[in-house]
């Protein structure tokens, strides 16, 4: 069981949908603590990625080649943080999985990757109350799942549960990066709007690898 | 005939595209022989960072060889500046630098110095400079004390003292003294000699430091300065100084 290019670009199609379904979630999060603008930027950009994927004259080879659009897409539409910090997140994941399928290592190195592109390019640990909250226990429910021998389904799904609850546990924690440091702490008490957009993309994730079952 | 620019240019990434394009302007009008290019808001005018404005900035700052030096505002324009850094081509991303600077400051100080011939290590530490600028400003605090002595470099022909120190002094002429306009003129005049200046105990060639003085007109501006031209470049002060910049 491994996931091809079919399912990086159902997961594509799947991130712009719930982002468009949570937009107003994500802003009113944003409001909160930030700038306001994160649920549309992120709806504005993966509709983007979404329009250049159906403009592809043929379907990419690899599963890097479609995470590689997505990076440059979501950097050149999206402003705010979150452009360049899901850009970098993508654009390392692309490197990672230069390949036509990914099994559950290649899931877990994919994972690692976005990760690592976010704690590069933002700067921050876990417990700072951004997006690195919701993909830290992700990526290590990945890991523990792939270790188990899980197939790549599970390990995404292993992925998406741990970053929900990663989400969840920033509520109360005192922002110390981004727009919302400059709250201190008023920011407790609110979700974090990127590691909530952080949990939909995982879920999103998760369930075109269920659908490719 | 494309006009030939200093061999540094700079990026100015702001949220908003009024930022940048004013912070441009004021650097500009400081550093005329530099090519500022302004990247600030969002494709469709509102606030925010564009890769593919920085990007196209980039990329024309740095056209015919020339090194850039990209400045930021806030948070997320730092970030899209780093990210079109790591796409950049090699070639082109070994010559362009992100300075840890204030916006405005920091687009002064590398203008200036970048005008005056510094290579990127050399505008690059300028705007990093430009930060500690900040700290005791207080304005009109220049060395008002000694006004209406004669002026001067002093001793004979400007020789050096036996330390290689060569000294002078003149007084500020012009109505509106040592402002922003002078404190460039002068920095950049001092840039084109080989030789640490120091006026009142600031940095000759820092054009920030030398409007913190708040020297104004009538206060005297002592000149201490070392190296090779040493001599040249206080005389050239003093000269500058004494015919008030063509100020009133």
């Amino acid at each position: 069981m491994t996931l091809d290019v079919a399912w990086a670009l159902d997961w594509v199609r799947r991130s712009a949908a719930t982002v468009t379904e949570h937009r107003d979630e994500l802003v009113e999060l944003d409001r909160l603590i930030g700038d306001g603008d994160h649920g549309e930027n992120l709806a504005r950009g993966f509709a983007a990625v979404v329009g250049r994927l159906e403009a592809l004259p043929e379907q990419p080879a690899q599963v890097g080649d479609v995470l590689r659009l997505v990076a440059t897409t979501l950097m050149s539409t999206v402003g705010g943080a979150a452009g360049p910090l899901y850009g970098t997140a993508y654009l390392r994941a692309s490197k990672a999985t230069a390949t036509s399928a990914l099994d559950s290592d290649g899931v877990v190195a994919m994972l690692e990757a976005a990760l690592d592109g976010v704690v590069t390019r933002g700067r921050a640990g876990a417990g700072e109350k951004t997006m690195v909250d919701a993909w830290t226990p992700a990526v290590a429910a990945a890991v523990e799942a792939a270790d188990h021998g899980a197939p790549p389904s599970e390990v995404l799904a292993a992925a998406a549960r741990a970053a929900h609850d990663g989400a969840e546990a920033t509520v109360p924690l005192v922002a110390t990066k981004g727009r919302a440091s400059y709250l201190g702490e008023r920011s407790v008490g609110h979700l974090d709007p990127g590691a909530r957009s952080s949990e939909l993309l995982l879920v999103a994730a998760a369930e075109a690898a269920a659908a490719a079952d | 005939m494309a006009r030939r620019w200093a061999q540094v240019a700079l990026v100015l990434v702001s949220h908003s595209r009024a930022l940048a394009e004013g912070a441009a302007e004021v650097a500009g009008q400081m550093a005329p022989g530099v090519l500022i290019v302004p990247a600030g808001g969002l494709d469709d005018g509102g606030i925010g960072t564009s890769y593919a404005r920085v990007e196209q900035a980039v990329a024309q700052a740095g056209a015919d060889g020339r090194a850039v030096v990209v400045l930021t505002d806030l948070g997320s324009a730092v970030m899209t500046a780093e990210s079109v850094l790591d796409m950049a081509d090699a070639d082109l991303g070994e010559r362009v630098r992100l300075a840890d600077a204030p916006f405005v400051e920091g687009a002064v100080a590398a203008g200036v110095t970048a005008h005056g011939g510094g290579d990127l290590a050399a505008v690059l530490a300028s705007a990093h400079d430009a930060g500690g600028t900040f700290a005791g400003w207080a304005p009109g605090q220049g060395d008002a004390a000694a006004a209406g002595t004669a002026a001067g470099v002093d001793g004979d022909a400007a020789r050096p003292d036996a330390d290689g120190v060569v000294r002078g002094s003149a007084v500020l002429r012009n109505r509106l003294g040592l402002h922003a306009r002078p404190a460039a003129v002068l920095a950049r005049a001092l840039a084109a000699y080989d030789a640490r200046v120091r006026v009142n105990g600031a940095n000759g060639a820092s054009v920030l430091e030398l409007m913190k003085l708040g020297a104004q007109q009538g206060d005297r501006l002592d000149v201490v300065a070392e190296g090779p031209q040493a001599a040249d470049a206080v005389q050239r002060l003093v000269t500058a100084v004494e015919e008030g910049f063509g100020e009133d």
